[in-house]
């Protein structure tokens, strides 16, 4: 459902990793400053990449060599990022609304209640994000992502900013969101625990090139 | 303290033509501003320093730039008066062009720096959530910059009303029309006796600049904790 290819340089950094998958969820793995922030900005359309391709289900976003170069706003992506980046000015239920609102009536498929009831955000409604704990505003902004209709989603290191005990209550709703939605998720973690609960179809990253997969991991399609 | 009826005419007219100027520009303003902000155009340093020209030049030069393009007989005066019957020469709406212009740097400072303040990764959430650029700016920078942006209305609306230099040059200080609050204030200097009026309409002077720019400072404080990722 997603082929990543790309070559990008960043100062002294550069990325260069192909993948593919047809896994409901792929993990991006690896330390920090490993590349794997950047493969989700190529992804989303926040870094044009100097040479590279991205298909998502189906659609090609980017293309160098052909001059393909989706906007990000044109790509519909569900982007959860490492901070949240809920809209401060905004109540819980205008941000989630927001992506929403902007999408296409004939591409959205779920609504406002499917999702407060998915991820358990009937109390947030009315108040502001400052207001809301870490895992409170780590759920609201995959509420945010998944009802702007998305073609897919990206998690950035969504659990990265809780503490145990937060992880552990936000982590059901994400393997829920990948048992019950026919969505392809990108899931960006430096944690082998979070991942290997999550899925067993994982990229290394080490140092912006894909890594060597252990021996675990070998003889397997 | 009582003012005279003349005095009160003096009072008003300023007070109009700080307000129009002040709302007037705004829109350019945001414009200009955003550019500066978040804009990467070759120009970018040009338009930086005109922006910032009636800042350091002489109040009269910019009063007789502003005479000789929108003069009667300037290129910009003879075309505006030809097309839309709009005439600044000896006029009030001369007094609130060359207050606006000088308070222009001032406003654009304000609106720029809450714009700067503005967290540019909320504007790439929301082009993820398919906004596109004018959205992201309606939406996101705009609401969360406006506490700046009013800091700079309230700043040029006071910059506006002491105005002086450029005003006498432009459009002269005919009284109800041009003569606005610092032209009186002047006018009763030069005056023998005047010196009681002079001294009225200074405290009136004073206590306006002091409340806009108390508003002013207020506003910007705000503007500054708003644009924060919470």
């Amino acid at each position: 459902m997603i082929t990543f290819a790309a070559r990008h340089a960043q100062g002294d950094f550069v990325l260069d990793l192909a993948f593919m998958s047809e896994a409901r969820l792929v993990a991006l793995f690896g330390p920090s400053g490993s590349g794997k922030t950047t493969v989700l900005h190529i992804i989303a359309g926040l870094i044009r990449p100097r040479e590279g391709k991205v298909v998502v289900a189906g659609e090609v976003l980017t293309d160098t060599a052909a001059g393909i170069f989706l906007p990000p706003h044109k790509r519909r992506l569900g982007y959860v990022f490492q901070d949240g980046r809920l809209f401060p000015h905004l109540t819980v239920r205008q941000n989630l609304l927001y992506g929403r609102w902007l999408a296409p009536r004939r591409v959205r498929f779920n609504s406002l209640g499917e999702i407060v009831d998915l991820l358990g955000l009937a109390p947030l409604l009315d108040r502001r994000p400052a207001t809301l704990s870490g895992g409170e505003k780590q759920r609201v902004a995959i509420g945010r992502a998944l009802l702007a209709s998305p073609r897919a989603l990206l998690m950035d290191e969504p659990l990265a900013s809780l503490d145990e005990a937060r992880k552990a209550e936000t982590l059901p709703y994400i393997e829920r969101l990948r048992d019950h939605s026919a969505l392809p998720i990108v899931y960006v973690s430096h944690s082998a625990a979070e991942i290997s609960r999550l899925t067993r179809e994982v990229v290394r990253l080490e140092a912006g090139r894909a890594a060597p997969s252990p021996p675990r991991d070998t003889g397997r399609n | 303290m009582a003012l005279s009826p003349e005095e009160w005419v003096a009072v008003r007219l300023s007070l109009k033509v700080a307000s129009v100027a002040a709302l007037v520009s705004l829109p350019a303003a945001i414009g200009v501003a955003y550019a500066l902000a978040r804009g990467r155009f070759p120009g970018r340093a040009v338009l930086d320093g005109i922006v910032h020209l009636p800042l350091v030049l002489p109040p009269v030069v910019t009063g007789y730039l502003l005479l000789l393009t929108f003069g009667r007989r300037g290129p910009v005066g003879t075309a505006l008066e030809s097309c839309c019957g709009l005439v600044f020469s000896f006029r009030w709406t001369g007094a609130a062009l060359a207050a606006g212009v000088m308070a222009f740097p001032l406003m654009v400072r304000a609106i720029r720096l809450s714009i700067e303040a503005v967290d540019r990764r909320l504007e790439e959430a929301a082009a993820t959530l398919g906004a596109n650029r004018v959205l992201v700016f309606a939406t996101i920078t705009l609401p969360l910059a406006l506490p700046g942006v009013m800091a700079g209305l309230v700043l040029a609306f006071a910059k506006a009303l002491g105005e002086f230099g450029a005003t006498i040059t432009f459009v002269s200080a005919i009284p109800g029309e041009t003569q606005t609050l610092p032209a009186a204030i002047y006018a009763y200097t030069q005056a023998p006796g005047g010196d009681a009026g002079a001294l009225r309409l200074s405290l009136v002077a004073i206590a306006i600049a002091l409340v806009a720019v108390v508003a002013s400072e207020l506003l910007t404080r705000r503007a500054l904790g708003a644009g924060r990722l919470s």
